[in-house]
Order: C-alpha cells, then sequence, then structure tokens
C-alpha cells in the first residue's frame, strides 16, 4: 500500500481542474515519469509556484469539484510521480476521485467546513498528515497543534487502495 | 417504484456489487483514442497482460492529433495502431478513415440503445443520446474495460432535464445544454445521469441530443442519456435493418430502455426554452453563461467551427446558412473542422464546403485539433476565440487564450463581424 503520510500542499480554490493539473499538451507523453516536471503548471494561484510548492510534499488539501474536466489519469498521475498520493477536498469530479482509487491513491472528502478549519487553522505553516488506516482516520499537524478526521471511505474504496488499485482488484476478482 | 433508463441499463448489465456499493456492469463497447490508450496498453504489457477481452467489442480511432504534429504524436499513433493489429481489432479508424470519436462511432452505428459504454475521454457521454450508458474514465477503467470488459460506477441517481416550449429561431442545441449547465453549476451533476426529456428533445435531429449529451460532463454529469424513439430508429436503421422486418419493430425492442413514468430521480430541472436567446460563455467555467446580447463588442481573433458537440452536418450547415456570401472580418482567422470523413464528404457535396472557402475559413481534415489546444489552431497568449467546442478552462486552447463557447450559428456570425454581436 502507498504511503499516505507527509507534508501538505495547500490549494485555496474551487474547481481546479484536470487542465491546470496537467496540461493538454503533455498528454504526448506515454510514460508517468515525464509528466513530473509540469504538475499544477497551469495553476494560478496567488502565491504559488509549483516548481518550489509541489516538491517534497505527499498530500494536497483543496476545496470543492477537485479535478473538474477532462478525464485523463495524468492528472493523478502527474501527483503520484511527484510522491503526491492522497488529495483532501470538501468534494472532487467523478473521474478524478475514481481515477484516485483505481490507481490505489486515496481521495479524501471532508465537508466544507472541516475544510475551512483546515485551512484556517494550519494554511502557509509546515503541516504534516499522516494516516491511521486501521483506525481509518487522517491526522494534520504542525507545531503541536492537531486536527484528526475519518476517512470515510467505502468497503470498495479501501478494498481498491489495499489491493494497490482496480487493476490489481479486477484481475483477482473477474 | 418505477426505474430510469440509467437503473434498468445497470441492472441488465450487472456482474457484481462489492460491498453493496459499486456497481460493476457488463461493457458493449470499450472506445479508444490515442492519446488515454497508449499508456493503458503499455501498463497492461508491463503486467503481462496484454490481451482484450472482445476484439469485436472495441472500436478505436487516432482522432486528437491526426495527422501526427511531431514524434511524440507519432508514437501515440503507431502505439494504438500496433495494438489493434496485434488483437486484430477491425473497426480501427486511421488516416482517411478517421475522425472525432464522439462523431464517428455513432456515424459508423457502434452506439444502441441500452449499451453500455466507456471510453478514456469525458465526452463519452454523447453516446447516450441514443439511450445508452456512457462513461468517460481514466486509463485505469479504460485497463480493466479493455482486458476483462467490465467498469465500476456508482449508484446511477438521475436528474430529470425536462425541455418545454419550442426552440426560437437562431437558438440551438447547444444554447439549450449551455443554459442547462449554468443552471445546474459546473458540479451541479457530480456522480449523475442527466437525462434529458421532454417535448423539445423530441423534436431534436440525432445530432442536437448529441450536443445535448455531450456537455453533460461540463455539470459534472456522468452520461447524458435520451430515451430511444423513431428519431433514434431512423438514424440507426441502414445498421439494424436486419436485426427487424419493421422500424416499429425496432422502436419496440429499444422502447424497453425508456424511464418508467413513476421513475424516480434525484431531482428535476425544468427549463422553458421558448423566450431563450443565443448565449456564449465569458469566462473559464462552462456555467458561465451570458447571453450574446450581453457579450456584445467582444473582440475575437478565430472562430472555430468543428468537435465533438458541434462539427456534425447539421452544425456545418448552420454555419454555412449564415456565411453564404459574407467574408469573415479582417482581423478573425476562421476554421472549420468536419468532424468526420462523412461529414467532409457530404459538407462537399451540398456545397459548404465551398461557403466557408469562399467566405475565407480554412478548412482542416477531420480531427479535435484545436478543440484542446494541440494542433490546428492554438491560441497564442491573451487571443480570444469564439468556439464551437465545449470546455473554455484557462489554456484550453492555447496557453493564456480565452474561448467564449456558443453555438455554430453564433459562432458564424461572430466570424462575420469580428466581435460578438
Ligand atoms: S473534439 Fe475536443 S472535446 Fe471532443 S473528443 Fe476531441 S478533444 Fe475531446
Amino acid at each position: 500500500m502507498k504511503n499516505f503520510n507527509g507534508k501538505v500542499l495547500f490549494l485555496d480554490r474551487n474547481d481546479i481542474n484536470t487542465d491546470e493539473i496537467i496540461p493538454a499538451k503533455y498528454l504526448t507523453e506515454v510514460t508517468k515519469l515525464a509528466l513530473k516536471p509540469y504538475c499544477l503548471e497551469d495553476l494560478k494561484l496567488e502565491s504559488f509556484q509549483p516548481q518550489r510548492d509541489v516538491p517534497g510534499k505527499t498530500v494536497v488539501v483543496s476545496r470543492d469539484n477537485f479535478g473538474c474536466g477532462s478525464s485523463r489519469e495524468h492528472a493523478p498521475w502527474a501527483l503520484e510521480v511527484n510522491g503526491i498520493y492522497a488529495v483532501v477536498a470538501s468534494g472532487f469530479a467523478r473521474i478524478f476521485r475514481g481515477n484516485m482509487f483505481n490507481g490505489g491513491l486515496m481521495a479524501v472528502t471532508l465537508t466544507a467546513s472541516q475544510i475551512d478549519e483546515l485551512f484556517g487553522t494550519f494554511a502557509g505553516q509546515a503541516c504534516t498528515m499522516s494516516t491511521d488506516w486501521s483506525a481509518q482516520t487522517i491526522t494534520f499537524s504542525a507545531g503541536k497543534t492537531q486536527k484528526t478526521y475519518d476517512i470515510g471511505l467505502g468497503g470498495f474504496e479501501k478494498a481498491l487502495v489495499e489491493a494497490g488499485g482496480w487493476v490489481e482488484y479486477a484481475a483477482a476478482h473477474y | 417504484m418505477g426505474k430510469t433508463i440509467a437503473q434498468k441499463i445497470f441492472e441488465a448489465h450487472l456482474v457484481d456489487r462489492p460491498f453493496g456499493e459499486a456497481w460493476v456492469l457488463k461493457l458493449d463497447a470499450v472506445f479508444c483514442h490515442e492519446i488515454t490508450t497508449p499508456i493503458a496498453i503499455a501498463d497492461l504489457m508491463e503486467k503481462g497482460m496484454d490481451r482484450v477481452f472482445d476484439p469485436t467489442k472495441i472500436k478505436a480511432v487516432i482522432d486528437h492529433v491526426t495527422p501526427a504534429k511531431d514524434s511524440k504524436t507519432a508514437l501515440q499513433g503507431k502505439m494504438l495502431r500496433d495494438w489493434a493489429r496485434r488483437h486484430d481489432i477491425k473497426d480501427f479508424f486511421d488516416i482517411g478513415r478517421n475522425g472525432v470519436c464522439h462523431a464517428l462511432f455513432p456515424e459508423k452505428g457502434f452506439v444502441r440503445p441500452g449499451y453500455t459504454i466507456i471510453m478514456g475521454d469525458s465526452h463519452t457521454c454523447t453516446h447516450g443520446a441514443f439511450g445508452a450508458f456512457a462513461a468517460g474514465v481514466g486509463t485505469t477503467d479504460l485497463e480493466v474495460g479493455i482486458l476483462k470488459g467490465v467498469c465500476a460506477f456508482r449508484e446511477p441517481k438521475t436528474i430529470k432535464v425536462e425541455l418545454t416550449g419550442k426552440l426560437p429561431a437562431g437558438v440551438f442545441a447547444k444554447d439549450v445544454i449551455l443554459k442547462v449547465i449554468s443552471s445546474l453549476g459546473v458540479n451541479g451533476a457530480t456522480d449523475r445521469v442527466l437525462e434529458f426529456t421532454g417535448p423539445v428533445v423530441e423534436a431534436l435531429s440525432m445530432e442536437g441530443r448529441m450536443t445535448l449529451a455531450n456537455m453533460a460532463i461540463e455539470a459534472g454529469g456522468t452520461s447524458g442519456i435520451c430515451a430511444p424513439d423513431m428519431t433514434t430508429v431512423e438514424y440507426l436503421w441502414p445498421f439494424i435493418q436486419n436485426e427487424f422486418s419493421s422500424k416499429e419493430e425496432a422502436l419496440a425492442h429499444y422502447r424497453r430502455w425508456v424511464s418508467d413514468s413513476d421513475a424516480v430521480y434525484d431531482s428535476v430541472l425544468s427549463l422553458d426554452v421558448s423566450r431563450l436567446e443565443p448565449v456564449a460563455t465569458f469566462g473559464y467555467k462552462p456555467d458561465q453563461v451570458k447571453t450574446l446580447k450581453e457579450l456584445k463588442g467582444t473582440r475575437v481573433d478565430q472562430v472555430y467551427i468543428g468537435s465533438c458537440t458541434n462539427g456534425r452536418i447539421e452544425d456545418l450547415r448552420q454555419a454555412a446558412g449564415i456565411l453564404k456570401g459574407k467574408r469573415v472580418a479582417e482581423h478573425v482567422r476562421g476554421i472549420v473542422s468536419p468532424a468526420t470523413p462523412a461529414v467532409y464528404q457530404q459538407a462537399l457535396k451540398e456545397g459548404l464546403i465551398e461557403i466557408f472557402m469562399d467566405a475565407g475559413f480554412c478548412v482542416t481534415n477531420p480531427t479535435c485539433g484545436a478543440c484542446l489546444g494541440m494542433s490546428n489552431g492554438v491560441l497564442a497568449e491573451g487571443e480570444v476565440c469564439a468556439s464551437t467546442t465545449n470546455r473554455n478552462f484557462f489554456g484550453r486552447m492555447g496557453k493564456g487564450g480565452m474561448v467564449h463557447l456558443m453555438s455554430p450559428a453564433s459562432a458564424a456570425l461572430t466570424a462575420i463581424t469580428g466581435e460578438i454581436a
């Protein structure tokens, strides 16, 4: 199973789309690794610089409708090859969310007020997330401050993460 | 309790319900193109699982960048081509026979009412116009589809979109769907199926219905869907005439895939189209919609007519009807991409291509081209394009470019005046 513990990248906007996560011009690549330098390249957010802010992060925290737009699995891959294995948001586009679990990655949906709380408490700080898979919780911490939330995954999504993805699950079941 | 079309299709294709949550469905067709499929192929090869569940149910096309524009796109095409040969996939469409997937596959008769279809392309929802459940998926879903012929979905909750009234002159399916998206918002239909009903849909051609269903994803919808009727049967008749003794019999057969009158919907959106005006998007999200009047005076650098939304023969007829005898404005670059070779040929026969060329349009081969900013009309930083495509994201048609989505008729008008009028 993937490692879901590490530093958090905060992206404070609704509707971050797959073109922003990985622009279409890089869809000509035929390996996942080739996407690495271009992750979030077209995302225009105040004080966000992809080259500086993406490396070293493991988790993205964002707001509603994350990953909307095209079906390109290049979007979760662009995150994955940069070591970002989990996205925590108040909502996801269906295909993006499915793509995350299909690749053994994790998309955690929290309520809008929980996300507000996360941004309010931790944005701008060196924040880390840790995952307790047995307790089904994620904990964010910076200094002495900690916040813990339920992962809230269904049995099928958990099974996909545990299997390492949908190809592995389907190969074993169908 | 009654059922919706989507529920009926799900129940008829159910393979498994893991954890009582997901619906794993048997697939009737898996569509493939050269952008999202090669990585699936490479991954399957790496895993030692380079197989296909049924070569007759897989349809493939090179459409996004064709002819190849550089070595990378040439390699993508080659990977798909080699794979299709290796697995004896007969319905593979390469240069000379290729066109935009969601226009080409229906035209070839690959879509039927009641079908389940996936493709590694978000606008796969288009095929729901035939009363099918068709959904865009990522490459991993595509991989499993290719290998096992199954795909997992969530419960098919449906939003009923009831379209009443009569379309005024100059207002088309594109205006209707933009209006619907602006009502729902870009995530108003996430994890939902949009079922388009009512007299407006019944009066629409298959082309118009495909335009509606095509943009379901822009409201987050899994699939757009229209109940099959005589219009559907007429369109499909060349492909099904050996299966049925009459069109009436075919219709009776396909009417299994119609929602019950007491079907339970997640919600209902009603829209009387009688007073609708031509609209266009103004921002970087497809739910940001204004009337052309409100956008009057917006200067454009390029007008693009094409794509899986509006590159069909009806669309070209609408645009040509307005361009006839006129010239595009001095500063405007007009580009038209007929969506398929058959559309191109029909447009030639009807003299539409001549009208476009006389008006000063560049006519390209059938391809996605400029729609996703990869070739054939990429915008420069700060440029503005009036486009009949479906997505106006920042940089969609070229880094730093602005896109106003609108109908082919509105795009043609904009080309002549050089600004939204
Ligand atoms: S025409 Fe545009 S939206 Fe349609 S399949 Fe091609 S790239 Fe996608």
